[in-house]
């Protein structure tokens, strides 16, 4: 009796999993069909995107829209290609993603382990500053920006996303260091390690997995921001967002939509990359600490 | 003037006084032990001599040297964690070696110190491994190791071996002990569990409330407690208490304490103890359970050995001893006998009762009268 019960229960969870399975596997098709159709359109000549075939695979493959996108396309004035404006991604990026990152580390270990008063008005006026809307302070921003003049540079653009990071940064860092034994910083003060040594030697050392997470929060949000990209840059120091659009929307000639979608993979590419170097550890950091051990 | 001297130390978080006015001074090479119920205030005091929280008023000077406003590197002192606190990232040798590199002392040195210290504490095996990779007992050696290796003036322990299973930690205490008999240094102790703080220490600050209640050799605060908490909280099974009336007779004090079936049993305090002040008054009596025993357990160097025939309540056997449970001044009385005397349960029984032992609290007070 009990065995057939069993057998019961093990037979409808197998069709119930296959059903589940089924419709995530519908649903993962769905939604990777744009990615289909950007990419075999940025591999066919754009005769044959011109007479229709958008969903079919390109009779004739070619790398060329490629090339197009990254070396001759034109952007605004000149036919300089994307390569440029992804430098200056690269450029504002790295820094950017990196300062925020050890600022954030250092500000959570402060706000956990070397507390003083008014430590969580800081820390709640840091949580505030993440959730302020970007569009508020564009004006203010921009001020500011020409008053020490870093506007339309890329370090300008550097400050602005490094503002905006600090908070997230601190936050991920203040959760992550508040499950972080105290006893730990305690013995290495009585063994005589100063502010900055525990932080390097005993905190930083343990602290891979949140900030894995932290890195690829901020590259994924600094890289595909378009708005600070748009308000604080000069042509020579737009971000590749921006550039991307100016070249979707470049109204002389005939639409490329093949070099179009070239343009807008190698667009998504980097944080794509990221997420692929560095995900299995977005999903453990984000566990960090929810379990014991 | 003490090795370690804590002079009217107090901790206050705003306007709570965790630690109240505490003066404890000891002796270089003793082991000092601070022991007391979770809250009294026993591990603030130890972070108070580590320099981990600020004393809010007094002082506390080690080696003659004030500790106001020195830095708790600076102190020369070591400190062995409830956790162990080993740096996750670090291997043994690196734990050991991380104070000693902190100081600026030559590697070559560091080295020399590890491998003595490895030695000392049978740890060299372990040396390249993780402290992840350690059970709980290496690691307590290893945090030790930490400590011992800084050669330091005071070692703190705070509840070291808590997180031991109970079969460790008697051997990690035997082990606390002989390390403490071979180096002589001074050691500063906390604990919850009066065992250990009656098996290890040279003195003894029994805390409570924040206050110290008692300071004094193990002995002294085992057979001459200060108060009723003292009583109560060291030994086990614990002291018994119970109310008693005092009478005068013939100048000689006895203790009238009511029984399970309303009689009055008379204890003639021993020779020596002063009770004119509290004739005909309440007192609560204080009995160790090894003070109540039956004829042949009693104590035979005792002079004052009283037999009273009480109602047996209950027999616990317990190995070596069997408690057996009886009723006095409205209390159950714990007594120890020996495992086989022939004693039942709801019977009668002679009780031999050692007032040599005993000693007497007032009931409002709870403070020591004689």
């Amino acid at each position: 009796m009990s065995s057939n019960a069993t057998a019961t229960v093990v037979r409808t969870g197998a069709s119930a999993r296959f059903v589940i399975y089924t419709l995530l596997a519908l649903f993962s098709l769905f939604y990777l069909l744009p990615l289909y159709v950007m990419v075999v359109n940025s591999l066919k000549p754009l005769s044959e995107i011109q007479s229709g075939g958008m969903m079919s695979l390109p009779e004739v493959w070619t790398l060329a829209p490629w090339k197009s996108a990254w070396s001759t396309a034109q952007i605004g004035v000149e036919a300089t290609g994307l390569q440029p404006f992804f430098w200056n991604s690269i450029v504002m990026v790295v820094p950017a993603v990196a300062i925020s990152t050890v600022l954030g580390a250092l500000n959570g270990y402060v706000l956990t382990k070397w507390r003083f008063r008014g430590d969580t008005i800081i820390f709640g006026l840091l949580l505030f500053g993440c959730f302020i809307p970007f569009q508020m302070v564009l004006i203010p921003m921009a001020r500011m920006l020409g008053l020490v003049g870093l506007a339309g540079t890329v370090p300008g653009l550097v400050f602005v996303h490094l503002v905006y990071g600090i908070g997230f940064s601190t936050l991920y860092f203040r959760n992550y260091y508040q499950q972080f034994p105290t006893e730990l910083v305690r013995a290495a003060m009585i063994d005589g390690a100063g502010f900055f040594t525990i932080f390097r030697r005993i905190m930083l050392p343990s602290s891979g997995p949140i900030a894995v997470v932290c890195i690829i929060w901020q590259f994924t949000n600094i890289w595909n921001d378009f708005l600070f990209g748009a308000s604080f840059s000069d042509f020579d120091s737009q971000p590749m967002t921006v550039a991307l659009n100016n070249l979707v929307q470049s109204s002389t000639g005939v639409k490329e939509y093949n070099v179009h979608f070239a343009g807008a993979i190698m667009a998504a590419l980097p944080t794509l990359f990221v997420y692929i170097v560095a995900g299995r550890y977005f999903v453990r950091g984000l566990m960090a600490g929810s379990v014991k051990g | 003037m003490g090795f370690l001297e804590i002079k009217n130390a107090t901790k206050s978080y705003g306007p709570v006084k965790v630690l109240h006015e505490t003066d404890i001074s000891i002796e270089e090479g003793e082991f000092l032990v601070l022991v007391g119920p979770s809250g009294c205030g026993k591990s603030t005091l130890l972070n108070m001599i580590a320099g981990l929280e600020e004393i809010t008023s007094g002082d506390i000077s080690i080696k003659g040297r004030s500790m106001a406003g020195v830095r708790p590197a600076e102190r020369n002192i070591a400190m062995v964690f409830q956790s162990y606190a080993l740096y996750p990232n670090m291997n043994v040798g690196q734990n050991i070696v991380f104070g000693l590199e902190m100081h600026g002392v030559p590697k070559p040195e560091r080295e020399k110190a590890m491998n003595e210290v490895a030695d000392l504490l049978q740890i060299q095996p372990l040396l390249k491994r993780k402290p992840g990779q350690l059970s709980g007992g290496q690691r307590q050696r290893v945090a030790m190791g930490r400590a011992l290796v800084r050669n330091p003036d005071v070692f703190l322990f705070d509840e070291p071996l808590s997180n031991l299973d109970a079969k460790l930690r008697v051997d990690m205490r035997t082990e606390i002990k002989k390390l403490h008999q071979k180096l002589k240094t001074t050691i500063v102790y906390v604990t919850h569990d009066q065992i250990e703080a009656l098996t290890l220490s040279t003195r003894i600050a029994v805390m409570f409330g924040g206050h110290v209640q008692q300071l004094g050799t193990p002995k002294e605060v085992y057979d001459n407690p200060a108060n009723m908490f003292v009583a109560g909280f060291m030994g086990s099974p614990s002291m018994n208490l119970f109310a008693a009336r005092v009478a005068l007779e013939n100048g000689k004090a006895v203790a009238m304490a009511v029984l399970a079936d309303g009689s009055e049993a008379a204890l003639p305090f021993a020779q020596g103890s002063s009770f004119e002040k509290h004739d005909g008054r309440e007192i609560i009596l204080g009995l160790r359970p090894e003070a109540i025993t039956d004829r042949d357990g009693a104590d035979r160097n005792s002079q004052s050995v009283h037999f009273i025939d009480a109602h047996v309540e209950i027999t616990e056997p317990a190995g070596s001893d069997t408690f057996v449970v009886t009723q006095m001044g409205g209390k159950e009385v714990t007594g120890r006998f020996r495992a086989d005397v022939d004693v039942h349960a709801g019977r009668k029984f002679p009780f031999a009762i050692n007032m040599e032992k005993a000693v007497a609290f007032d009931p409002k007070t709870e403070a020591r009268i004689s």
